[in-house]
């Protein structure tokens, strides 16, 4: 018999793999569940945010609310599509990681919902009044509601703002006629200079379009049914296409915001059409070139045939993940970050918020240049509360209604994409709405 | 082997209460059996949890209509997913045939230049240690760091790719802003970063090769490519085969680089869209769960097939 018989007999045997077994499922069961009770005083306060001017100016702040609730606060910041992944990863194993999540309404929030990842807000909102829930813009807090339930609280709203060039031309245009004209006048491809930039993406320039849509009559859906087979749509879509294709820059379609919004600042294009969130990119000397700085200029989003309809919405608000150990603590967070006195600070410092006494407030709007902060007021007041359709899953519905959009910018024919996109759409719209229901 | 049997007698009192407790026979061998699976139950384990499960978690997921959150109410829909992966006209079928098409591009030119390479270096010369550094230089980035360093310089407006066409007098490039250049050009950015890893591993086989044939080919008045085709290259084709299995794996998976460079979707024509990236879309973009995990199958399969392809006709070559 030898030693190692001795050593490992065949009860021992069983014993060693049972326990072993016992111990790597017990180990996978406790991970894969989710954990009750209290975290101890040490555990963090967990934030995700998007890598915006706005997080990294609340993340400067956090030592006053730590001191406020007796908690360490800590926050990640990341990119919107990590933001996204990482939401997915951990909700879908209902962890308990994160307590605050800044999250897109109009991208993600029905989604949220239907998963039920969000906790639901409208109690806390309305029992409070010194956070003043109804102080916050109408279309912004729309979007923040789903099936009668707040889900979310808007912190940063945003417009499509014209930045055009002071020096190159005598006054912003006021029409989408004037704008294509103008641009087209200006570009000189051989010295590398473009009459317009603009996000070209299939998915990314959705939003961006929508202003455009909405501008020539048309809309996402129309009556529940889809929009972009309409003849406004075609028409916006024509529009769209031969300003970017004809006016911009080579490579468009490969362009989102991180493409576009460097040509302009560097100098190599006459007008852009983005985000007035992103104008201290163009005042930055890290960024944008000393003629850039100096000849920037801000104007209302143009007028189309149906007049000027650009959006006006929260691009980013506060949630607090179901599965949070800490809401009690998270909504403190919500309370002080999207409090009126925060914003109002915030606001005054360059970062438009979605409270209206803010907005009302003169002083908030002295640290724009005039023309960006009457830009941003007539937009707000014109403006759409929506930019993409509002459906469950937005990111296939953005892929469909994109692609007459790049066909239009590749000088292709639209009419055939648009019809088939349409065709696309509607039978999407179909499958999206049995989702809604199940 | 008569040890190891039960002898009648023995058997016949197991099964008594009142028989005395004997111990059971104890040999090298059963002893050996044990501790063989005591040492191997880690590993075991580990590829249990690590590979089997996950295999199985993904294959009883592309048999349901998961949808929004994997732990969500589900219902078991048969090979429906399946189906509809395979009647997919518009996105699975052009992703599968960029598949296809980036590797064998990608892998062809990788194994023809590497092995040019790796003759040209095969014998010794001055500054060969600096040649090999710098060979493996792009092989230790990593592939988003290589993305974004692309993408500058291939930027169309701001790149320094186009300011030296137009240096030169030729006309400027989309590049990778190009819905019809994308897919070649980020094939050469995946043999400007591989191509060296070949180079290596063909080196390392043909310093392994004898000298005498090629001498006695030599002697019989062979020139060099016939030397190289006659001689190096069939002594060399198991390394060959093996360099290529791994970088066709390889070159199949790839993800960051057209993630990194062209985003969500493959670009805005799903010009780069592949299998894997058409995947990774339905998963965290559309969160259609059971139908990606469906194309996942389909595309470990395809992957499967290839290396069992490839492996076959290696052997058969060697043989």
């Amino acid at each position: 018999m030898s030693t190692s018989s001795r050593l490992l007999s065949r009860r021992s045997f069983n014993r060693l793999a049972a326990g072993t077994a016992a111990t790597v499922a017990g180990g996978a069961v406790s991970a894969c569940s989710p954990q009750g009770g209290r975290p101890s005083a040490d555990s963090p306060l967990r934030i995700m945010a998007i890598n915006h001017v706005w997080s990294q100016a609340v993340k400067r702040r956090t030592k006053e609310f730590e001191e406020r609730i007796g908690r360490r606060v800590s926050m990640t910041l990341l990119t919107a599509d990590q933001l996204s992944s990482s939401y997915n990863v951990k909700l879908n194993a209902s962890g308990t990681d994160v307590d605050v999540m800044m999250v897109r309404p109009l991208q993600e929030q029905l989604l949220f919902a239907h998963n039920d990842w969000l906790a639901d807000l409208t109690d806390r909102v309305g029992d409070d009044r010194e956070f003043a829930w109804a102080d916050f813009q109408e279309a912004p807090r729309e979007a923040s509601v789903t099936a009668g339930k707040v889900l979310s609280v808007p912190v940063v709203t945003e417009r499509p703002t014209l930045y055009y060039r002071k020096d190159l031309v005598d006054g912003p245009p006021r029409t989408l006629d004037a704008l294509l004209s103008t641009a087209l006048e200006l570009t000189d491809e051989d010295k590398g200079f473009y009459g317009f930039v603009g996000r070209g993406q299939r998915s990314g320039a959705v939003s961006q379009w929508s202003s455009f849509l909405y501008s020539h009559g048309g809309d996402f859906l129309v009556d529940g049914e889809s929009g972009i087979g309409s003849r406004q749509a075609l028409a916006a879509y024509q529009y769209y296409g031969d300003l970017l294709g004809r006016a911009g820059p080579p490579g468009s379609t490969n362009m989102s915001l991180e493409q576009a919004m460097p040509i302009f600042a560097q100098g190599k294009a006459a007008f852009y059409i983005d985000a007035d969130a992103i104008y201290s990119n163009f005042l930055d000397p890290k960024v944008a070139t000393r003629g850039v700085r100096e000849a920037v200029g801000f104007a209302p989003f143009p007028a189309g045939p149906a007049g000027a309809k650009p959006h006006n919405i929260p691009s980013w608000s506060l949630g607090i993940n179901r599965f949070s150990l800490l809401r009690d603590e998270a909504w403190e967070f919500i309370r002080w970050a999207a409090g009126p006195a925060l914003s109002a600070a915030l606001q005054s410092d360059g970062i438009p918020g979605a409270r209206s006494s803010v907005w009302a407030d003169s002083r908030t709007l002295a640290s724009f240049p005039a023309d960006l902060a009457e830009s941003m007021r007539v937009n707000a007041e014109r403006g759409l509360g929506y930019d993409r359709p509002r459906v469950l899953q937005v990111g296939r519905a953005r892929d469909i209604v994109g692609r007459p959009l790049v066909a239009a910018i590749l000088g292709e024919s639209v009419r055939p994409v648009a019809r088939d996109a349409d065709a696309e759409f509607a039978d999407f719209l179909v499958r999206d709405n049995r989702h809604k229901e199940s | 082997m008569a040890a190891t049997e039960v002898s009648p007698a023995r058997a016949g009192t197991r099964g008594r209460p009142d028989a005395p407790r004997t111990r059971p026979p104890r040999t090298f061998e059963q002893a050996n059996r044990r501790l063989k699976w005591a040492m191997l139950t880690p590993a075991l384990l580990f590829v249990g949890l690590m590979i089997v499960f996950p295999l199985a978690f993904t294959l009883n997921l592309s048999l349901t209509d998961a949808f929004g959150a994997v732990n969500a109410d589900k219902r078991h829909i048969g090979l429906q997913n399946f189906l509809d992966a395979l009647g997919d006209t518009r996105r699975f079928w052009p992703a599968a045939r960029r598949t296809v098409v980036f590797t064998v591009g990608a892998v062809v030119l990788e194994t023809v230049l590497g092995l040019a390479l790796a003759m040209l270096m095969r014998k010794p010369f001055r500054g060969m240690r600096l040649v090999r550094t710098v060979l493996i230089i792009p092989l230790l980035a990593t592939p988003v760091a290589i993305g974004v360093l692309w993408l500058l310089i291939l930027d169309p407006t701001n790149g320094i790719a186009n300011h030296l066409l137009a240096g030169v007098g030729l006309p400027r490039q989309e590049f990778l802003g190009s819905v019809s250049q994308s897919l070649p050009v980020l094939m050469l950015i995946d043999v400007w970063q591989w191509t060296p890893m070949m180079t290596l591993l063909l080196l390392a086989g043909l310093t392994t090769l004898p000298e005498e044939p090629e001498e006695a080919a030599l002697v019989d008045g062979a020139n060099a490519w016939q030397r190289f085709r006659h001689v190096i290259l069939p002594m060399l084709a198991p390394t060959l085969a093996t360099a290529l299995v791994l970088r066709a794996v390889d070159a199949l998976k790839t993800f960051d680089i057209l993630y990194a460079t062209k985003g969500a979707g493959g670009g805005s024509d799903f010009e780069v869209e592949t299998l894997n990236v058409y995947a990774y879309g339905l998963t965290f973009d559309y969160q259609e769960y059971g139908l990606a995990a469906a194309v996942l199958v389909l595309f470990t399969l395809f992957i499967i097939g290839v290396v069992v392809l490839l492996r076959r006709r290696g052997g058969r070559k060697n043989g």
